[in-house]
């Protein structure tokens, strides 16, 4: 394991000027053909979620099938990936059998990561045995408050070898880490250990997503970027669960990334609730008249 | 002892805005109507409900639905009576306000705010009433209790009488939530600001957020979003023109929506006694039979 890794000195961040500079992307309007547009790429980036005690595998093909064809209106993408608990992942194996839908698992003891590491790695190998294309890590919190980067870096390194060919996506639970400080070297640290994408939230911790976390995250990738040249994807995860807030991070992704970065193999959103409200959107965009959700099936 | 009026003091204006979620926000819209006395003088910049506003409310209308109709009806019925302890506890100030603005009469405002306050009540006693009066226990062929039972429709859009503006609001809410409903009310008539004054009256009167939302605006603007809105349950109609009629029929046609259109009372008099009836409840509840074994 490597110990020799120099913990990086990142940018300190202005807390208000990142708060301010968030809140104007809440001002902007999309409208008619590019909110349509917008709308269907949402639904591209969606990682479609259910990580509850009492998924079931009945749940999880509903929600497969939803993934395959969102609603009976023809033209629509499929969503970019399933994401589940390990166990559920022969299940959606076998419903996305034949699509290009990827399958997320969250591995690596999620959500509290509360665990030694060699179980850690038992896990995600196991889970990448089964099917999952996609791993969702969490880092450990309390290690990383306690200051033992070069651990968190290992484990990264750790999980990453593990994953293989699979894509990992690392967890920072940022609703934890206090400052956005903490969020940028995180980050930073996730980055340099080798993250296919970095991520804000488990979705069981409050605060979730919010959008100037998530402009510290993308500022972190976009400083990475223009020095190494090497992209790096972002998901954001809980709370997000209205269009009009997923079309506000699509304007924040393109003015701090670029159009690159537009693009379900770069940007995801961790979300459930939001297909449906999408969805509902487009009916909206479509017919004039506001829909129900009691016209979709559960997400 | 009394101090000398102060001469250099400002008076400050109430800012009139609508009733949405149990909070009071302006219109997104950013549009107002300017209200009149009856005597022309400037009362308020009162805001112009949009399609949007109508959509928020529903929002709004629909989360408070699950909740309020599993209340017990002995609670919706307190809670109606609340209402009628806080208008009865400000009454002087919709006595004015029905004098001043809209011109009424000193004897027919009081009597305005009199059957207001007694509509709550009333309606409120009939909450743990009507079921017991419109449901049954039917007569079966098998070894079977067989109920009926009347349940709350859902989310209503409630068009508003176009006179009596206090007690107006109150007959186009009362029967419809007291079996459940929530309800979005659409206020369209010379003097919107009372209806605003009374949601002052449902905000404190421990009604939960939502269950009562009132817009203020034009009928004909937001008409065909309410009758195409497919989160809407029915739409209970007063004083409907028979084009409103013609539209509404046609756009709630669409979702399948239940429609009913209230008489008005002779004269447009709704302190009369056929403007409150228990049949009112009926139009939007929805009536549920259930059947359980005898055990033998």
């Amino acid at each position: 394991m490597a110990n020799s890794y120099d913990v990086p000195r990142v940018p300190s961040v202005d807390k208000i000027a990142a708060d301010e500079r968030a809140a104007k992307f809440k001002t902007r309007s999309i409208k008619k053909e590019a909110k349509l547009k917008g709308l269907k790429l949402v639904i591209s980036m969606i990682d479609l979620t259910t990580l509850e005690g009492q998924d079931t595998p009945g749940k999880v093909r509903m929600l497969c099938r939803k993934a395959r064809r969102p609603m009976l209106q023809e033209g629509l993408p499929t969503v970019g990936a399933v994401c589940v608990y390990p166990p559920m992942v022969p299940v959606a194996v076998e419903e996305l059998k034949g699509t290009d839908i990827n399958i997320a698992a969250v591995a690596t003891y999620f959500p509290s990561g509360q665990a030694g590491l060699g179980e850690r790695i038992d896990e995600v190998k196991r889970t990448v045995e089964a099917g999952a294309n996609e791993i969702d890590m969490v880092i450990s919190r309390g290690a990383f408050l306690a200051g033992e980067y070069t651990r968190i870096y290992d484990e990264v390194a750790a999980t990453k070898e593990a994953c293989g060919d699979a894509h990992l996506k690392v967890i920072l639970e940022t609703g934890e880490l206090q400052t956005y400080d903490n969020v940028r070297l995180a980050s930073q640290i996730a980055i340099d250990a080798g993250a296919d994408f970095i991520k804000t939230s488990t979705g069981k911790v409050s605060p979730k997503a919010t959008m100037p976390v998530t402009l510290v995250m993308l500022e972190t990738i976009r400083d990475h970027f223009l020095k190494t040249g090497q992209m790096v994807g972002m998901k954001p995860a809980g709370g997000i669960s209205s269009a009009k807030l997923a079309l506000r991070y699509l304007a924040m992704v393109k003015e701090t990334l670029g159009d690159a970065w537009l693009d379900p193999d770069w940007f995801r959103f961790g979300a459930s609730s939001l297909l449906n409200d999408v969805l509902m959107q487009i009916e909206k965009q479509r017919t004039g008249r506001y829909h129900s959700e009691r016209y979709l099936s559960i997400s | 002892m009394a101090k000398a009026k102060n001469t250099n003091r400002l008076d400050v204006y109430k800012t009139f805005k609508l009733y949405i979620g149990g909070a009071f926000p302006r219109t997104e819209s950013g549009r107002y109507i300017t209200e009149e006395t009856h005597k022309g003088a400037f009362v308020a910049n009162i805001c112009r409900a949009s399609r949007k506003d109508f959509r928020d409310a529903v929002v709004a209308a629909r989360s408070a639905h699950g909740g309020w109709a599993a209340r017990t009806p002995f609670n919706r019925s307190q809670i109606l009576h609340r209402m009628a302890e806080m208008l009865e506890s400000r009454r002087h100030g919709f006595e004015h306000a029905l004098r001043e603005r809209a011109g009424y009469s000193k004897a027919d405002a009081g009597a305005e705010v009199d059957a207001a306050i007694d509509r709550l009540l009333w309606y409120g006693g009939w909450a743990d009433k009507f079921v017991q009066v419109f449901g049954a226990t039917n007569p079966v062929a098998s070894p079977h209790f067989n109920f009926t039972i009347p349940e709350s429709t859902g989310v209503l859009a409630t068009l508003a009488p176009k006179d009596a503006p206090l007690l107006g609001l109150v007959t186009s809410f009362a029967p419809l939530i007291v079996s459940g409903n929530t309800v979005v009310a659409i206020v369209d008539h010379d003097h919107r600001s009372i209806a605003i004054d009374f949601a002052e009256i449902l905000h404190c009167s421990d009604l939960p957020a939502g269950v009562i939302n009132i817009l203020t605006g034009y009928r004909d603007e937001v008409l065909d979003h309410i009758g195409g809105h497919r989160d809407v349950d029915g739409i209970a109609v007063f004083d409907a023109t028979a084009e409103e009629r013609k539209s509404i029929g046609i756009e709630a046609a669409d979702t399948v929506k239940r429609v009913h259109f209230y008489d008005t009372p002779k004269g447009g008099d709704w302190t009369a006694d056929e403007a409150q009836s228990p049949y009112w409840i009926l139009p939007f509840v929805e009536f549920k039979t259930a059947w359980h074994p005898m055990g033998y």
